[in-house]
């Protein structure tokens, strides 16, 4: 297999604080691979290095095999790094199918078009309406997105992520705060990825990492402390003893 | 299945492009004034260009979210542009207006780089500090500019060599008018443009914006540029129609005034400049007539009214009366490419 994504010697300091201690971590393409890690691990000042909201101290990123640590996050989306948020972040006034056309067009090269009327382009259309239909969406295409349920907002928000046609889609907490009623058709729609997008989910929800990740990487103080299969890991004591234990906890 | 999503899809997305049915008829009675206010050309003349000049701001402040205490910097920027060339017998108004047009881009273009960084009150800040600038610069070069005697001597040439400038500012009325008009239509097909709803997703979650990959600098840096232009127009068609051009362009109440008349207006949906511009200086107008000296007292009272009172509510009510008068004669009205309204 091929590595999609890699960093090496990744480090991030904050003052004295080290958020982010060597990492040096490779998503397989196609992998679904889970981050887990207890609340302060560095889970998060990790995404935000990979996507290049903050830069790192040092060591190196890559994205199918170029190096990506310094461009900026709009060209790492360019380039087939897409995130999700673990707080929705959406466009609370737009409806879902403004959204989605808006991150369509984008990738399309639309965004520079200003004198065309946005859906006048049938690939565009096309692609709006498969997205809408993947996430579930169809019915609720024209509602504002503030009224949506909370269920549907976090389906837009994959939804987004994945109209930027990512071959890396890193998913933040995707089932976070979502009512039972409407996890599943959520959990449905996660695990319906197409296999050639490598996906990299950070969980605190076990259930959802067992039934979705292949492999697990462990992070504990801003530094990888185990990696491996899911059976290697949901059964190594010393994983237990930092992370399962303390989620027990919680 | 998937055929009819698709209708759907099309139809949502390309309707915000067409003209619904209270735009045409406001256009429509626009012209009309032509024919049947002659003795009101004057006034009228001042609405457009002040309208215009609104309608620059709402691009940058109800689509792009960028607030400005300074706008009047390439109002007057392309007031003194267009009245230069004049005087100095460049007295073709359209090649006033390009210039004047190009002048306040280049400005916008160079300034947007400051007035992007840094918060709202930064931005405000910024932008009321290159207004002085600009003003203080055409204070001291009177050689240039006149100076507080303001710019003398312009004297215009007809438009498109046929069309002279009358006293009864009918001529003049129907240039901003057309120019005004103009602008308006490329302003409202930019703003249902991919790259118009780029500058929407902007405004309400920059971080989210540039996790869609969308290179937010450089899309503001393109509006505000743009915006600036529209500006300069209208400080030029102020400069062409009244042949006369004071620093007056540059003060701070030119800046106050137009976020005025688009908060009375309504932000975020074109229209809000134009209207705004028409109750602006109705109600100057009229109150000005009742009460000379207190006339501000009324503007006033009425923009903290509206403020607070939310026009959005006030809006929404006024649509529901038009939906429902219209829904009985025939099929609802398009509702204009509306975005939620900002609190200002």
């Amino acid at each position: 297999m091929t590595i999609a994504l890699e960093t090496k010697g990744l480090v991030k300091r904050f003052g004295g604080l080290v958020a982010t201690d060597n990492v040096s971590f490779k998503l397989e393409h196609g992998a679904r691979h889970a981050l887990i890690g207890p609340n302060g691990a560095g889970k998060t000042t990790f995404i935000n290095l990979l996507t290049g909201v903050i830069k790192p101290t040092a060591g190196q990123i890559f994205l199918e095999g170029q190096e990506i640590t310094g461009l900026r996050p709009e060209l790492r989306v360019q380039r087939g790094l897409a995130r999700t948020f673990q707080i929705n972040q959406l466009f609370p006034a737009m409806t879902p199918l403004e959204t989605i056309g808006l991150a369509v067009s984008e990738r399309l090269g639309g965004g520079r078009d200003w004198w065309r009327v946005t859906g006048s382009k049938r690939e565009i259309i096309d692609e709006i309406v498969e997205i809408a239909q993947r996430f579930r969406l169809t019915d609720v295409l024209d509602e504002r997105t503030s009224n949506l349920a909370y269920g549907k907002q976090r389906l837009l928000e994959i939804a987004v992520a994945f109209a930027c046609r990512p071959r890396v889609l890193l998913l933040d907490e995707p089932a976070a705060g979502v009512p039972e009623a409407e996890r599943h058709e959520l959990l449905a729609t996660v695990a319906a990825l197409p296999r050639d997008v490598s996906v990299l989910l950070i969980e605190h929800d076990m259930d959802l990492v067992f039934s979705f990740a292949d492999r697990i990487s462990v992070l504990v103080n801003g530094a990888l402390f185990t990696e491996g299969t899911v059976e290697e890991v949901s059964t190594d004591p010393r994983v237990r003893a930092v992370y399962l234990g303390e989620s027990v906890d919680e | 299945m998937s055929t009819n999503i698709a209708d759907h899809v099309r139809s949502s997305l390309v309707r915000r492009g067409r003209w619904g049915i209270g735009e045409i008829l406001f256009w429509l009675i626009a012209a009309a004034t032509l024919y049947f206010l002659p003795e009101r050309h004057l006034i009228l003349n001042e609405i457009a260009i002040i309208g215009l000049f609104a309608l620059s701001l709402d691009l940058i402040l109800g689509y792009a979210g960028i607030v400005s205490l300074g706008h009047a910097a390439f109002f007057g920027l392309g007031a003194y542009t267009a009245g230069i060339l004049a005087r100095d017998g460049l007295a073709d108004p359209l090649l006033g207006l390009g210039a004047a047009a190009i002048a306040a881009a280049i400005l916008g273009f160079v300034t947007s780089f400051l007035v992007l960084r840094g918060s709202d009150l930064t931005k405000l800040m910024v932008t009321l500090g290159v207004a002085l600038v600009l003003g203080e610069i055409a204070n001291q070069a009177s050689w240039l500019t006149g100076g507080a005697d303001g710019l003398q001597g312009i004297t215009m040439g007809p438009i498109l060599g046929l069309f002279e400038f009358d006293i009864f500012g009918t001529t003049a009325y129907a240039y901003s008018l057309t120019v005004t008009f103009l602008l308006f239509i490329v302003a409202r097909r930019i703003v249902v443009s991919p790259y118009g709803l780029s500058l929407r997703s902007i405004r309400d979650n920059p971080l989210k914006a540039r996790a869609v990959g969308i290179p937010v600098n450089r899309r503001l840096v393109a509006v505000y540029t743009l915006a600036a232009a529209y500006a300069g127009v209208a400080g030029a068609l102020l400069a062409q129609t009244t042949q006369f051009v004071s620093l007056d362009v540059l003060a701070f109440h030119r800046s106050a005034d137009v976020m005025l008349v688009l908060v009375i207006g309504g932000v975020g949906y074109l229209y809000g400049g134009l209207i705004g511009a028409i109750v602006f200086k109705v109600l100057q107008d009229v109150i000005s007539a009742w009460t000379p000296q207190y006339w501000q007292f009324w503007i006033g009272l009425i923009l903290v009214i509206i403020v607070l009172a939310g026009r959005e509510r006030l809006t929404e009510r006024v649509r529901t009366l038009w939906k429902g008068v219209a829904g009985r004669t025939a099929k609802s009205p398009e509702t204009l490419p509306k975005t939620s309204t900002r609190e200002v």
